[in-house]
């Protein structure tokens, strides 16, 4: 026989003005089951919990309603305290009066009359509850980072220092990312090579760290704590165990590409290391250029190598790995070059991007830091800088701001007046945005000591005439229409997700938005997980950022990785999927249905007829129990623990009474 | 600004309601303004024009040259990063600032417009000469664009005689309905 506690709380005021709590737990009182129903001013504080837990004990409770706030805000509380006298937790319903009554309704008769049918509900529900214990997985301690620009190796080097296992991952050639193409980073201007390249070596040496550059994930399975993964080491045609790294081979490679790393500012060979502090710092024959692959004949490097490295013949190799974390931090991309056709990206010579610009101030860069026209390599004396280029234009698709190129662009302008004295840098910019510590100061030295021009408003149009290059603006604050002769401009292009960052978000089985942006569990409270448990993001691949805030993130990601490998086992909440194998046809809609791969096959042995069959099953580490399974299941054998059938329709018969007067009415 | 002058406060309803387009989503960068073949000769820059649309500022807006100087090539529209159409709010504007009987800012406007109907009723189709004729002379601009008459009688882009067409009195019609609407 149940014996209920049904717990009226007034919430101070909150609820108590809105809600009869002495009717709700008069009329509660004689529900059936219930054998004790009070009401206190905060059920959540020391008194009102010592109240409920004297109840339990002199009454001997075997089930607790309390009507209160909303379950998300203190069912952990109350089921706590009923752990703590020896009550099953599961066996704490709340009813939620405030959020669904006292708030949302102004006839305190009404939302009273509510408030006692939720609790009647609630009773029905919980004298249907069974014990449930928690579910205990265990964990494999190693972390998988994908992405090894700054965000992965922040991520990767505070992992490890807890003495957790890392393997990244990275797409190309080499770790740096987009960082290594930097030359100096606002706002102190610190060199950018000088502060990464430590951590990329520091991170490729670590005894815990196994990297896998020029590798991609192919697919990923399991579930937090027990993620299986398959990296497609893609083959670099180079044995990286036999090369010595002497370079005669990238030397005398006769085949030239436009370089990816310099941005088409200078070529690279058909087998190359895309820059100097590369890491590892051997080459990778890119089959899609080799003359090798491309036409069947040349070999120079192969014949040329002193350790013989080169194996045409290498395959891609898979490799799996078990990890229990996965940090996502797979970075950017900027717009395509052909989106802008008003300003002559990629048509004319001297209009450049952002990160061409760095490249060219790059001390190691293809002009070796000297800031030039890349039509005749003279020196540029006027140069002019555009913001919002993509960032916040419908009209392109791109609604948002970039976020990095306020910054950056006043970062560029004070650079190239550094470097050229008697240069004039005009900025062509619709707000500036310089919300960071030592941000606005940044900028104004840009205009008041660098002497940087800046004009408000965009620009329509950038064409080429005899050779010289105009760019057509406004200055909305003079209320003037501005064209200048430039003779370089530089666009701060709009941040876009990386490629196949889409691709990468199904395979990982993570939200993205509509711009492929790896989405947040929550944007304020949960900024670094993803709603998949155990995948977590870092940088840029969430939302433009700068370094700052992707190292932050990075290493938030990190302690979020150290805390969940930090124990044995993973506790999960019990309110999970089950199957009732006796029932269970095997038709496996439910496969089919389950969003997180949940579903497995098992051979069963009915205990009585001793006969063996195939039936689904639920892996308890994997279930999110969000009951998608259920309406599938054609012969009902599954049930959601915590929310069975039994349960909801206990709760709906509650309010049979009630539908029938509706009904009536 | 603002407070010193009489702002309509539904003038920006007005303005979005006739014109179809959604004046308050500018957000001011200027591409418009940048780009407009015929800026050098406004008084007020097309992102201002939808500025004091904006804060419902009439009197400013339909007493300015620039809604008479809009040459609509769409420029504006295309680059518009907020996919406004502002040659269609300009309309709107040139209707409301003759309809309320506002002085045109720019006076060739109306005499240009005048002579076009007046040569229209007359003719039935548009008679260039007299068309130019007519303008100069009202205008004061006694001998401009003279200098391209040579060459326009020599390609036949120029007759010197009236064109004639049948059902004048059709054109007259068609004309007069037009007047009559706008006069409601």
């Amino acid at each position: 026989m149940a014996r209920i506690g049904v717990f009226v709380c007034w919430c101070g005021s909150n609820i108590a003005s809105t809600v009869d709590v002495k009717a709700v737990a008069k009329a509660a009182a004689s529900f059936p089951g219930v054998a004790h129903a009070t009401d206190y001013k905060y059920m959540c504080s020391d008194p009102g919990q010592n109240l409920i837990r004297e109840t339990i004990e002199s009454e001997h409770l075997t089930g607790l309603v309390v009507a209160a706030c909303s379950p998300r805000m203190h069912e952990p509380t109350f089921r706590r305290l009923a752990l703590e006298t020896g009550m099953n937790p599961y066996l704490v319903e709340m009813a939620n009066i405030r959020e669904h009554c006292s708030w949302v309704h102004e006839d305190k008769g009404e939302a009273t009359a509510k408030a006692i049918e939720t609790v009647r509900m609630l009773v029905e529900k919980v004298k249907r509850n069974s014990p449930l214990e928690e579910i205990r997985v265990p964990v494999t301690k190693k972390a998988l980072v994908i992405g090894g620009g700054v965000a992965g190796i922040q991520a990767g080097l505070d992992i490890v220092t807890a003495g957790i296992p890392v393997i990244m991952v990275e797409r190309s050639p080499s770790i740096g990312g987009h960082m290594a193409q930097l030359d100096e980073t606002f706002p102190t201007l610190d060199c950018s090579q000088c502060i990464l390249t430590p951590k990329m070596v520091e991170l490729s040496q670590h005894r815990l760290v196994t990297l896998h550059t020029f590798s991609e994930i192919d697919e990923v399975s399991g579930f937090v704590g027990n993620f299986k993964v398959k990296i497609r080491k893609k083959a670099r045609t180079v044995d990286h165990d036999k090369c010595t790294g002497c370079g005669i081979c990238m030397e005398k490679c006769p085949a030239k590409v436009s370089s990816e790393f310099d941005r088409g500012l200078s070529d690279r060979k058909a087998i190359y290391v895309p820059f100097p502090q590369a890491i590892p710092n051997k080459p990778v024959i890119d089959r899609s250029s080799c003359i090798w692959f491309t036409k069947g004949r040349c070999g120079v490097c192969k014949k040329l190598c002193p350790a013989e490295a080169i194996d045409f013949e290498e395959k891609d190799v898979i490799v799996e790995e078990q990890v229990g974390a996965i940090v996502v931090a797979t970075g950017y991309d900027l717009i395509d070059r052909g989106l802008y056709g008003e300003y002559g990206h990629g048509k004319i010579k001297d209009v450049i991007d952002g990160l061409q610009f760095e490249r060219m101030l790059s001390a190691s860069g293809p002009t070796g830091g000297k800031i030039v026209r890349p039509s005749d390599g003279a020196t540029p004396k006027t140069v002019v800088f555009v913001q919002c280029v993509g960032s916040r234009d419908d009209s392109k698709g791109i609604p948002y701001c970039s976020r990095i190129c306020c910054m950056y662009t006043a970062k560029h302008a004070m650079l190239y007046k550094h470097r050229v004295k008697d240069g004039k840098a005009y900025i062509f910019y619709i707000d500036v945005r310089a919300g960071g510590k030592g941000y606005e100061e940044f900028v104004k030295r840009a205009v008041d000591e660098d002497r940087v021009v800046y004009l408000r408003g965009r620009v329509s149009r950038i064409f080429e005439k005899n050779g010289t290059v105009f760019v057509k603006g406004s200055d909305t604050l003079s209320g003037q229409q501005v064209e200048i002769r430039a003779d370089l401009v530089v666009l701060a292009t709009a941040v876009t997700s990386s490629h196949g960052s889409r691709e990468l978000a199904q395979r990982l089985r993570i939200g993205f938005d509509q711009y492929g942006f790896f989405t947040e569990a929550h944007p304020k409270l949960r900024p670094v997980e993803t709603t998949t448990p155990g995948i977590y993001l870092a940088g840029a691949c969430q939302a433009p950022k700068d370094i700052p805030d992707t190292v932050s993130q990075a290493s938030a990601a990190a302690s979020k990785v150290i805390g969940l490998l930090s124990s044995d086992e993973l506790i999960r909440e019990p309110l999970v999927a089950r199957v009732d194998e006796k029932v269970c046809i095997a038709c496996f809609m439910c496969e089919s249905t389950c969003p997180y791969g949940a579903i497995e096959h098992v051979t069963w042995k009915d205990p009585e007829t001793r006969k063996e069959k195939e039936v689904a099953r639920v892996n308890p580490g994997i279930c999110e129990g969000c009951g998608a399974c259920l309406p599938v299941c054609r012969p009902k054998a599954l049930d959601l623990m915590g929310f069975s059938d039994e349960q909801i329709y206990g709760e709906i018969n509650a309010l049979s009474d009630l539908v029938k007067v509706i009904h009536d009415e | 600004m603002v407070h010193n002058k009489i702002s309509s406060p539904s003038f920006l309803e007005e303005v979005e309601a006739e014109s179809g387009e959604k004046v308050r989503i500018c957000y001011q960068c200027g591409k418009c303004s940048a780009g407009c073949p015929v800026g050098y000769a406004m008084d007020l820059l097309p992102n201002q024009v939808m500025r004091l649309v904006q804060l419902g500022l009439k009197d400013e807006v339909l007493s300015c040259a620039t809604i008479w100087l809009c040459a609509s090539c769409e420029t504006c529209a295309t680059r518009c990063p907020r996919e406004i159409e502002i040659v269609k709010v300009m309309d709107v504007l040139r209707r409301r600032s003759s309809a309320e009987g506002y002085p045109s800012a720019v006076r060739e406007v109306p005499i240009f417009v005048n002579s076009f109907i007046g040569n229209l009723k007359r003719f039935g189709r548009l008679y260039e000469a007299a068309f130019v004729g007519t303008y100069n002379i009202l205008s004061g601009h006694l001998t401009k664009d003279f200098d391209k008459v040579p060459a326009m009688l020599s390609k036949h882009k120029l007759s010197l005689l009236p064109p004639r067409i049948k059902g004048i009195s059709r054109i007259r019609e068609i004309i007069k309905r037009v007047e009559e609407i706008e006069k409601k």
